[in-house]
């Protein structure tokens, strides 16, 4: 069985659920964007050249001492189920899967760790929890960077910082993201006001799979646009400024609701749970969507048939490269929905689930 | 497409919903969808930043002008992909990317924060490192491995 095999079977560490506040914080992930030194920016990387960005990158990234396992994953020669599966865990992004030429990801066995190889710069670095907590992240990616920055010479300036192919990343070379699930926000109409103060933070809103993508279930990612003239440090703390309001409004919301709209918030959850426990054909979209009900009906104790974990587990098992993946055959769109709405009855109705 | 709320702007935020079985999609614009609270201003897309700012600016065609000689891509391509094409270009691009990295990042066009455990890598060394290894890519293409060979050695002796 390959590495990847081996994944797919488990839940991935930011889907794991556990952490502080995983009510309402799904994960925390920082990523830093570096490049090397005496190499040009990778649109203008020979083929030869980008070979060896790789084959440099790689060979440190292996020597990595990281406390645990990593594996290394050639992504221009694994095959496009493989690479769905890794996008699908946030492991590497859409535009690497997707994208041409050279270029890989090595992999924590724990999967806190990626690190991705000639996506948009030569390297990536990532690390990501369950739950919220950002100096914990920041502290481990600082020292990975550092480990690697000891063997490697990164392209800086002096006044601009770590030199990024794109303008917009110059400077510390940080996204911070962090993956929140906002049902009762959504359903009382008051996302806008979390909107607002992420505007006036001047962070990004995103879906769940981040840049472009929709907001599908109720999942929103707050990431810095601003990476020039803060500090890591600054900009974790604007994090931690907006979060706990964040959090707050959310935890607020959901009060509200079972305070005032109890029937009409029962009839969500269990309307939820009856679709995933009885359709025949359902879209990854519409899972996710149902899924989000079922893991607010989870927090807030109205439904007890089921744990966070089977719902957290589901929320990845349903997406389209691991149901393939499990399945071990290629499935077309309609044949993938009424399967998954099989996989799902089965995991709802099976004996796991007290 | 067109905002289905206002059916005037073009619809750039598309959304699924479920409403009582039902699958809903919605495109609206980024305006309407503001106003029914479904979504923030996304980053301004660099292309379109740099579109904005190379027509603001008046000295436009000098800009034009501009290309790295180090890896040759002219501050057009940048304009066009978003993407620059090695570390040289932002002294190369430094006149028009001042302002850009001042638009992208709430003013600012000066780093704070952490530099390389190796402090900072040496910039003439980066250029040369940077130069030598575009020869070195031009001596292979037209099989000058004499070159290459050469090339290769000067490189070796200036790796860390």
């Amino acid at each position: 069985m390959s590495k990847i095999d081996e994944l797919a079977r488990k839940t991935g560490e930011w889907l794991r659920g556990g952490g502080p506040l995983s009510e309402v914080v799904i994960s925390t992930r920082i990523r830093l964007a570096r490049n090397l030194a005496g190499f040009p920016f990778l649109s203008r990387c020979t083929e030869q050249q980008r070979n060896d960005v790789q084959k440099l990158l790689k060979e440190q990234i292996e020597r990595l001492d990281l406390g645990q396992e990593l594996f290394y994953v050639d992504i221009d020669q694994a095959d496009e189920l493989d690479r769905l599966v890794l996008m699908e865990r946030q492991l590497i992004s859409r535009q690497h899967a997707e994208g041409e030429g050279s270029r890989g990801v090595g992999i924590s066995v724990s999967e806190t760790i990626a690190l991705m190889v000639n996506e948009e710069d030569h390297l990536r670095i990532q690390v990501l929890r369950s739950g919220l907590g950002l100096p914990e992240t920041w502290d481990e990616i600082d020292r990975i960077d550092d480990m690697l920055g000891a063997s490697l010479e990164y392209a800086y300036h002096q006044r601009y910082g770590y030199l990024t192919a794109c303008p917009t990343n110059v400077g510390t070379g940080i996204r911070v993201s962090v993956m929140l699930h906002l049902p009762a926000l959504k359903f009382t109409g008051q996302l806008d006001q979390v909107f607002q103060a992420a505007r006036d933070m001047r962070l990004a809103v995103r879906g769940l799979y981040g840049e472009g993508t929709e907001a599908v279930g109720d999942f929103y990612q707050l990431s810095n646009q601003t990476t020039l003239g803060k500090s890591e440090g600054q900009i974790i703390s604007e994090f931690e400024q907006i979060l706990p309001k964040v959090i707050d409004y959310e935890k607020q919301a959901r009060q509200a609701l079972l305070r005032d709209k109890l029937t009409s918030l029962d009839d969500k959850i269990w309307r939820a749970y009856g679709m995933l426990q009885y359709a025949r054909s359902v879209s990854s979209e519409e899972t996710l969507f149902l899924l989000s009900h079922l893991r607010m009906g989870v927090n807030l104790g109205r439904i007890d048939q089921l744990s966070l974990k089977t719902v957290n587990e589901l929320m990845l098992s349903t997406q389209p490269g691991h149901l393939q993946k499990l399945r071990g055959e290629r499935l077309a769109g309609e044949q993938r929905d009424a399967i998954r709405a099989e996989y799902i009855r089965q995991r709802l109705h099976g004996p796991s689930e007290n | 497409m067109l905002c289905q709320r206002c059916k005037k702007n073009t619809a750039t935020v598309h959304l699924t919903d479920i409403v009582k079985n039902e699958k809903r999609e919605r495109h609206l614009c980024e305006k309407c969808a503001a106003e029914e609270g479904v979504t923030v201003k996304q980053q301004v897309p660099i292309n379109e930043l740099l579109a904005n700012f190379v027509m603001e600016q008046s000295g436009a065609r000098e800009l034009a002008k501009l290309t790295c000689p180090e890896c040759g891509t002219s501050f057009l391509e940048f304009r066009n992909s978003g993407l620059l094409g090695c570390p040289s270009d932002y002294d190369a691009f430094a006149k028009a990317l001042v302002p850009l990295l001042e638009r992208a990042h709430e003013g600012a066009s000066q780093h704070k924060g952490k530099s390389p455990t190796r402090g900072g890598a040496d910039r003439e060394k980066q250029r040369q490192m940077t130069a030598l290894q575009r020869q070195l890519a031009e001596a292979v293409e037209k099989e000058d491995y004499e070159l290459a060979a050469d090339l290769r050695d000067r490189i070796k002796a200036l790796e860390p």
